[in-house]
């Protein structure tokens, strides 16, 4: 197990670099200029020298060869080095944002591990009934409503809901604090966001949950158990639910990976100050270097959610052995 | 609509009734919550950014030497002293300028402020050593030297007289560093704020929020009135309006479209009041003279003709963030055109139906009668693609067919400075009312290297180059007039298309700040106060 571990972990290396190659490449494809932008967005003058000066400062007067190896050794040493538009170091940079998104991320999983498992294990035992319609209308629901739409009819819906029984429009506050500072403003801040992404992560997961255990009740194993004289919690609970959760944990492994980077247009609803909205940030201003260490941590990322999703495989099926 | 209309009226004398009656005292207290309309700035250093998140950021931790009168700063021409002491009369046939600077003002880490200090600022600002850029360098071409003979005096020489550099001084990004952490580390003040203005900074949490807390021994005395105040960065238009509303925040300095005032008035009646003032902005529309049909005259002039300015105004400033018609200069500048003058300019007639008659003839003329092309635009809504739009449709009623293709602020400046487009919709976005320099974006690359019509126009440089050194006022609008026929209608290099509106809706226990022409003017907080 240990040197299946070590292996997986191994196989980031070649990920990595081909992820660098190509987010290299393809920042560089983009038309426009950094320090332009910089110095020109404002609507003020600047002459040929001061964008001279700026490429200087941030290194894209280097030949392309020497930006990109600079880049690669330093993802070895784990410097990313500064970001071009701010100047600071794109760790420091990435590190600060980390927490509103690992928030958002665990919170919305949360909530949709709580509803999506016991709904779509409901659904799948009360197959077309009323009850299963519902769960089905509401899952479908969740899978085609875009989320930042949702987002901001939820706000709308509090702002009004409030003034009409408070007299008064309540929103959540629109900046962050630690949860160790003041849980009760950070968890207003973050509520609505991971309630608003995790009915569409439930959504999809609910759907998985159906489906697979639809597939485990119809099992050989099941009806043995049941003619056993096994109680009903007990075949769902310790035969079905734990089969049916395979597919479900790679799922909810996959889409764990995406809410960490990928709440763009979430993060800008809510005004949070996460990893999204870096990574829009960074695009927009084509600062290069912010942007390629967003996608490597994107991908470094996937690769350890992966990870620990076959690890739990091997936890909950015993037949499954990593040699 | 009509009790809409009611309540913006009154939203509007709510914050006239005060200046009406008796002056109201100002409270000491509280916090101010801002927000600004971006994600964090790219540096602190006000030398070296262009961008209104910087100047929103920094401008309450710092002084300058001179400002836009922050009671009344919808003037563009009322300076007042921040540091210095009177606003001196200029010697030497206008080239010399000898400010005495305030004694007692001290830097928040208690060290004092001298001539010194706002002398090598204005250096860094003006002759930006090696390694350092300055973003407004080339508004002060006329500056020779800036001096600190004393501590408490600065003298700027000038290689020439000229209107354009008080109101270049006031300048709100030209903010006073301390001259022994310039020498020490020219880029300390890209990353960290020390100033001497109200407001000492309290913390900055990077991409989120910036505070500051009051500055106890400021040097305008019984300022400012609030405790602090924090801003809060917050780019999406929703957010904004919905933490007004919600009062999450108080108000926001650069500006929100009219749906967004109409929106918060209906919803917050009395507890919201709106300012609202022409905008040192304006959206340029400019064909590429290298790409044919464009290097030709008659062309370029057609499509100005086809253009019905006067009677777009007032729907457009419906739904867009732009009211007034004008010319080349602000409107509300001593050097602008008054309406029968602009009149005589392409694209300004009043009679629309013999100006398009007059578009199609000289497009007849040119061999371009169905001239089809497609116009670059900015992806920003307020208001570039509100103005693209309505200029395609003016076209149309020539026979004219333009598509507009919209790209990101990157892409935009890049196919603009390569000369890859037809027609662009650009913007001329301006601080302080300064015409002499604000005009400058029309120049031809060779003079500005912001201008993107890949031409040239050395006649224009001509009376450009007279007119800056010009210091009769009526010479110099006499001249101006010619630059701006010169410009919009004989040569046609760029069409100058409704100036924008500036509109702030703000809680109406906001008191003291008042609306200016620039969003980067009138920043520094200290004449805020909250009425409640």
């Amino acid at each position: 197990m240990h040197r299946y571990i070590v292996g997986r972990v191994l196989l980031v290396i070649p990920t990595l670099l081909g992820a660098a190659a190509l987010v290299f490449l393809l920042m560089r494809l983009i038309p426009g200029d950094i320090c332009v932008v910089r110095l020109a967005s404002g609507g003020g003058t600047f002459n040929a020298h001061a964008v001279e000066l700026c490429h200087a400062e941030i290194g894209l007067d280097r030949p392309i060869l020497v930006q990109f190896f600079d880049f690669v050794y330093g993802l070895f040493r784990f410097d990313f080095g500064l970001s071009m538009w701010s100047g600071k170091p794109v760790a420091y940079e990435i590190i600060v944002r980390l927490p509103v998104s690992i928030e958002v991320a665990l919170l919305a999983t949360i909530v949709a591990i709580a509803i999506a498992i016991p709904l779509g294990t409901i659904s799948a035992l009360k197959q077309n009934t009323w009850i299963d319609v519902v769960v089905r209308t509401v899952a479908i629901a969740g899978i085609a409503t875009p989320s930042f739409w949702l987002g901001i009819v939820v706000i709308l819906g509090v702002l009004e809901v409030t003034n009409i029984f408070f007299g008064s429009p309540w929103m959540p506050p629109i900046d962050y604090v630690p949860l160790w500072q003041d849980p009760i403003r950070n968890l207003s801040l973050v509520f609505f966001p991971a309630i608003t992404v995790g009915y569409r992560y439930a959504a999809v997961t609910m759907r998985m949950t159906r489906s697979a255990m639809l597939e485990v009740l119809g099992e050989d194993y099941i009806r043995t158990a049941r003619a056993k004289g096994l109680i009903e919690n007990l075949v769902i609970n310790r035969h079905a639910l734990k089969n049916a959760l395979l597919p479900v944990i790679t799922l909810i492994g996959i889409e764990f990976a995406f809410l960490i980077g990928g709440l763009v247009v979430t993060e800008q609803v809510f005004n949070l100050n996460g990893i999204g909205r870096l990574f829009v940030l960074a695009v927009q201003n084509q600062d290069y270097t912010l942007t390629q260490a967003l996608v490597m941590l994107t991908v470094v990322v996937f690769v350890l959610c992966n990870l620990a999703v076959d690890l739990c495989y091997a936890w909950i099926d015993p037949r499954i052995r990593y040699a | 609509m009509k009790n809409l209309t009611a309540r913006l009226a009154a939203a509007c004398l709510a914050l006239a009734a005060p200046a009406a009656g008796a002056a109201e005292t100002p409270k000491h207290g509280g916090t101010l919550t801002y927000m600004i309309p971006a994600d964090a700035p790219p540096s602190f250093d006000g030398h070296r950014e262009t961008t209104f998140a910087t100047v929103h950021s920094i401008a309450p931790f710092y002084s300058v030497l001179i400002r836009v009168n922050p009671q009344n700063p919808a003037s563009t021409t009322d300076f007042v002293c921040d540091l210095c002491t009177e606003m001196p009369k200029p010697t030497d046939d206008g080239k010399t300028y000898t400010f005495k600077i305030r004694s007692g003002v001290k830097f928040h880490d208690g060290s004092p402020l001298t001539a010194a200090d706002v002398a090598e600022s204005w250096h860094f600002v003006i002759h930006p050593p090696e390694g350092v850029v300055s973003a407004r360098q080339s508004y002060f071409i006329m500056v020779d030297k800036v001096e600190a003979p004393d501590p408490t005096t600065v003298v700027f020489r000038l290689k020439f007289a000229s209107n354009a550099f008080l109101p270049g001084l006031a300048d709100p990004f030209a903010v006073i560093y301390k001259k022994e952490i310039l020498d020490r580390d020219p880029h300390w003040y890209e990353k960290n704020v020390m100033g001497s203005g109200p407001f000492k900074f309290a913390g900055y949490d990077l991409g989120q929020s910036i505070k500051g807390v009051r500055d106890p021994n400021y040097y305008h005395k019984g300022q400012p009135y609030l405790d602090g105040f924090t801003a809060i960065y917050a780019p999406k238009q929703a957010v904004r309006i919905d933490a007004l509303r919600a009062g999450r925040a108080d108000m926001e300095f650069r500006g929100l479209p009219p749906s967004a005032r109409d929106e918060l008035v209906k919803e917050l009646g009395d507890k919201v009041v709106v300012q609202s003032s022409d905008w040192n902005c304006g959206n340029i529309v400019t064909p590429n003279h290298k790409k044919k049909p464009f290097d030709d005259v008659r062309v370029r002039r057609a499509l100005a003709l086809a253009i019905d300015q006067w009677h777009g105004a007032p729907a457009l400033a419906k739904i867009a963030n732009v009211q007034t018609v004008g010319g080349v200069v602000f409107p509300g500048s001593p050097l602008a055109a008054t309406k029968e003058e602009l009149e005589k300019i392409a694209g300004f007639w009043p009679d629309i139906e013999k100006s398009r008659a007059e578009a199609r003839r000289l497009l007849k003329e040119a061999g371009a009668e169905n001239l089809s092309f497609e116009l670059l635009n900015r992806n920003v809504d307020q208001p570039y693609k509100f103005v693209g739009t309505w200029v395609i449709d003016q076209w149309s009623k020539i026979g004219v067919t333009a598509t507009q293709r919209v790209v990101p602020t990157g892409p935009w400046f890049e196919a603009m400075r390569s000369g890859n487009f037809d027609v662009v919709v650009e913007a001329n976005c301006q601080g302080v009312v300064n015409p002499l320099m604000d005009v400058g974006k029309y120049l031809p690359h060779s003079a500005y290297s912001e201008n993107y019509g890949q031409f040239d126009d050395p006649e224009e440089i001509k009376i450009y180059d007279q007119m800056v050194h010009e210091t009769d006022f009526e010479k110099q609008r006499d001249l101006m007039r010619q630059f701006e026929t010169l410009v919009l209608d004989t040569h046609a290099h760029a069409y100058q298309t409704l100036w924008w509106r500036r509109i702030i809706p703000m809680r109406s226990y906001v008191k003291g700040w008042k609306i200016s022409p620039s969003h980067y003017v009138n920043q520094d907080l200290a004449n805020i106060w909250l009425d409640k």
